[in-house]
C-alpha cells in the first residue's frame, strides 16, 4: 500500500523528478567510473614491479639492458628459470631443502607451542595469569634488535652457530608472542560449554585443546600458519648471522650468491629475477590459497590490538 | 570435604596453568629478558669474542655520541626513513581502504592485489627493487620518462636519491595497515553516517567528523607497529645499497650488524643496540602519550566528561 502510494506520488511530479534523477544518475555513474579508474590505476602500480620482474626473467641478458624496455620478450626465454637454478657452484636443490627443513620445523614449533600457551592464558585460572599476558603483549611491542647480540653469543656458547638450531628452537619456546596473542584472542570467542562437557567426560586439558578448541579455530590456525611460513621462508637476518657454511644456506642467502657469482660488476638481471621469482613462488601460492582466512586473521589481530 | 576438593582442583588448575606457559616463560627469560640485561652489561665492554671481554665503562657510549660520528649519521638516516615512510604509508593505506570501502565490486580481488606487495618481503623483493631503480634500464626511470618525460635520477648511486628510493619501496608495502583500516571502516555504524548526512554534512566533512574519530585507535595501532618496524629496517639497506652511497642509507640496524658481525666489536655493537632500543622506546612512548589527545575511545567518552 505504502509502496503504491509513494509510486503514484513520484509519478505526479514525473517530469522534473526524472530529469533530476537522470543528471543525478549520470553524476553517480561518472563518480563510479572515476572510482573504478582510480582503483585500477592503483592496482597497476602495485603489480607493475612484479610484471617487470617476470618480464626481465623471460629475457636474454642483453635484452634486459635496453631502454625503453621490451615488455614482451621475443623469443621468451623459459630456460632462464632452469638456468638460474643450475648456476655452477650454487646447488639450489640443497638451498631449497635447507629452507624447507627450517621453515617446516619452525612452523611446527609455532603451531604446537603457541596454542598451548594461549589455551592456558584464555581458559585456565591461575594466579599471575594477567601479569604473564601483559608480558606477552609487551614482548610483541618490544624492539627485538636489542636481544640479537646476546642471543648470538648464547647460541655460540652452545656450539650451535652454523647449525639450524638457532633458527628453529626459538619457535618451540612458546611459539612466538604474537601467535600466542592471536590464538588467545580467538579462543576467547569460543563457547566454554564444549570444554566443560569434555572435561566431565574425563578428557585431559591437552586433549580438549587438540580435539575441540583447535579444530574450531581454523581461521586462527590458517593465519598463524601463513604468517609463520612467510616469516621463516623470507627470514634473512637470522640465517645471515648464524649460517656461514654455504651448504647450509637458505634460498634468501643463496640469492646474494648469484650476484657474487657473476664476473661483471652488475648482477645478471635475467637470472637474478628468475631466481627471485622462484623463491617468492611458494609464498605467493600459499597466500592465494589462504588469503581469505589470512585477511580475517590480520583483522582479528589488528582490531583487538 | 567439598571445600577441600574444590581447593585442590583450583590448585591443580593453577599448577597446570603455569606448566603450560612455562615454555614461553623459559623462552622469554633466555631469549629476551636475559639478553636485554646481558647486552647492557656488554655495552660497557670491549669484546671481539676471541679474547675475554674488557670492562671499559662508558667509553663505547662516549665514542658513539661524538658529534659527526657514524652513529649519528645512522640515527639521522633511520629517523628520516621512519618519519617519512610511516606517515606516508599509513595515509596511503587509509586512502586505499576508503576507496575499497565504497561498495566496489570484486572487493576480494582488489584487496588481494593491493595486499600482494606486502606478502613478499626480504631478499627477493630487495633485488627486484634494486633492478627497478637501475639508473639506465630500470622501471622507475621508464615510468618517469613515459608519464612525465622526466629523466630520472641515478637513484641508488645518488646520495640524495638513495634514501628516498628505499622510502618509496617501503610505501609500496602498505597492505597490512590497509586491510586493518578496511575492517575498521566496515565497523563504523551506518546510522552515524546517515545522521550526519541528514544534518547536511558532505562526504569530506563526514569523513573527518564521523569516520576518522572512530578509527583513531586503529590509526594508533598501525602507526605504532609501523614505527617500531621502520626504526629497525635492515634487509633493504643491506642488500640494495649496503649503506651507501657515502653512508646515505646507513640505518642504525645496518651499522649495528657491521660492528657486531663484520668487525666483531660486540661491546660497541651492544651499545648501539641499547641506544637504538632507548630511542625506539622513547618514540613509542611519545606516540602513546600524544595519543591521549587524538585517539578517541568510544567506551571512554563518559569518563572524558569527568576529567
Amino acid at each position: 500500500m505504502a509502496q503504491a502510494r509513494s509510486l503514484s506520488a513520484s509519478e505526479l511530479s514525473q517530469s522534473p523528478a526524472r530529469s533530476r534523477s537522470l543528471s543525478g544518475r549520470l553524476a553517480r555513474l561518472g563518480s563510479r567510473a572515476v572510482l573504478y579508474a582510480v582503483i585500477v590505476i592503483g592496482a597497476i602500480f602495485c603489480l607493475l614491479p612484479f610484471t617487470w620482474q617476470l618480464s626481465t626473467a623471460l629475457k636474454t641478458a642483453r635484452d634486459a639492458l635496453t631502454f625503453p624496455p621490451i615488455w614482451i620478450p621475443n623469443p621468451i626465454q623459459w630456460g632462464n628459470f632452469a638456468a638460474s637454478m643450475t648456476i655452477p657452484g650454487l646447488p639450489f636443490g640443497t638451498f631449497f631443502a635447507n629452507t624447507i627443513i627450517i621453515t617446516t620445523l619452525a612452523l611446527t614449533g609455532n603451531m604446537v607451542a603457541a596454542p598451548i600457551v594461549a589455551y592456558s592464558l584464555a581458559r585456565l585460572r591461575w594466579p599471575g595469569r594477567n601479569q604473564v599476558f601483559a608480558l606477552v603483549l609487551a614482548t610483541i611491542m618490544l624492539p627485538q634488535q636489542v636481544t640479537i647480540i646476546p642471543q648470538f653469543i648464547l647460541f655460540k656458547y652452545f656450539g650451535w652457530v652454523n647449525t639450524f638450531i638457532p633458527l628453529i628452537l626459538p619457535a618451540w619456546l612458546g611459539g612466538g608472542a604474537f601467535n600466542v596473542f592471536l590464538f588467545r584472542q580467538f579462543f576467547l570467542t569460543l563457547p566454554v560449554d564444549l570444554d566443560e562437557a569434555a572435561k566431565i567426560d574425563g578428557a585431559s586439558t591437552l586433549t580438549i585443546l587438540w580435539r575441540i578448541t583447535l579444530p574450531l579455530s581454523m581461521p586462527a590456525v590458517a593465519t598463524v600458519t601463513v604468517f609463520s611460513f612467510v616469516f621463516h621462508w623470507n627470514d634473512f637476518f637470522a640465517p645471515l648471522i648464524y649460517l656461514s657454511d654455504q651448504r647450509l644456506f637458505t634460498v634468501s642467502l643463496a640469492l646474494t650468491l648469484i650476484v657474487q657469482q657473476t664476473n661483471s660488476q652488475l648482477p645478471q638481471w635475467d637470472l637474478l629475477m628468475a631466481a627471485s621469482l622462484i623463491v617468492m613462488a611458494p609464498v605467493l601460492v600459499l597466500f592465494f590459497f589462504a588469503q581469505r582466512y589470512f585477511v580475517r586473521g590480520i583483522v582479528l589481530s589488528g582490531i583487538r590490538g | 570435604m567439598a571445600f577441600i576438593r574444590q581447593r585442590s582442583l583450583a590448585q591443580k588448575e593453577a599448577i597446570l596453568g603455569w606448566l603450560l606457559v612455562f615454555p614461553w616463560l623459559a623462552g622469554f627469560v633466555l631469549l629476551i629478558a636475559g639478553p636485554i640485561i646481558a647486552s647492557l652489561v656488554l655495552s660497557l665492554t670491549a669484546w671481539d669474542i676471541l679474547r675475554p671481554p674488557k670492562f671499559i665503562g662508558l667509553t663505547n657510549f662516549h665514542d658513539l655520541l661524538q658529534p659527526g660520528s657514524h652513529f649519528w649519521q645512522s640515527i639521522k638516516v633511520t629517523t628520516i626513513y621512519a618519519f617519512v615512510s610511516v606517515p606516508a604509508h599509513t595515509v596511503l593505506a587509509l586512502l586505499v581502504a576508503i576507496l575499497l570501502n565504497q561498495k566496489v565490486k570484486g572487493l576480494r580481488l582488489w584487496r588481494t592485489l593491493y595486499y600482494l606487495p606486502s606478502v613478499v618481503s626480504g631478499v627477493a623483493v630487495a633485488f627486484l627493487w634494486q633492478w627497478v631503480y637501475d639508473a639506465d634500464f630500470g622501471l622507475a626511470n621508464w615510468v618517469l620518462w613515459t608519464l612525465f618525460h622526466i629523466e630520472g635520477p641515478a637513484w641508488l648511486v645518488d646520495p640524495h636519491w638513495a634514501l628516498p628510493a628505499l622510502i618509496i619501496m617501503d610505501i609500496w608495502t602498505f597492505g597490512a595497515p590497509m586491510v586493518i583500516f578496511l575492517a575498521s571502516l566496515q565497523g563504523v555504524p551506518e546510522e552515524l553516517h546517515e545522521a550526519a548526512q541528514i544534518d547536511g554534512a558532505g562526504a569530506v566533512r563526514r569523513f573527518f567528523s564521523v569516520t576518522l574519530p572512530l578509527i583513531t585507535p586503529v590509526v594508533l595501532f598501525n602507526v605504532t607497529l609501523g614505527l617500531i618496524a621502520a626504526l629497525q629496517m635492515f634487509t633493504q639497506a643491506y642488500i640494495i645499497t649496503n649503506g651507501g652511497p657515502g653512508n646515505a642509507t646507513l640505518t642504525t640496524m645496518l651499522y649495528l650488524y657491521q660492528n657486531a658481525f663484520q668487525n666483531l666489536r660486540m661491546g660497541y655493537a651492544s651499545a648501539i643496540a641499547w641506544l637504538l632500543f632507548l630511542y625506539i622506546m622513547a618514540l613509542t612512548l611519545l606516540v602513546f602519550w600524544s595519543s591521549r589527545h587524538w585517539v578517541y575511545y568510544q567506551s571512554s567518552t563518559d569518563r572524558k566528561g569527568e576529567q
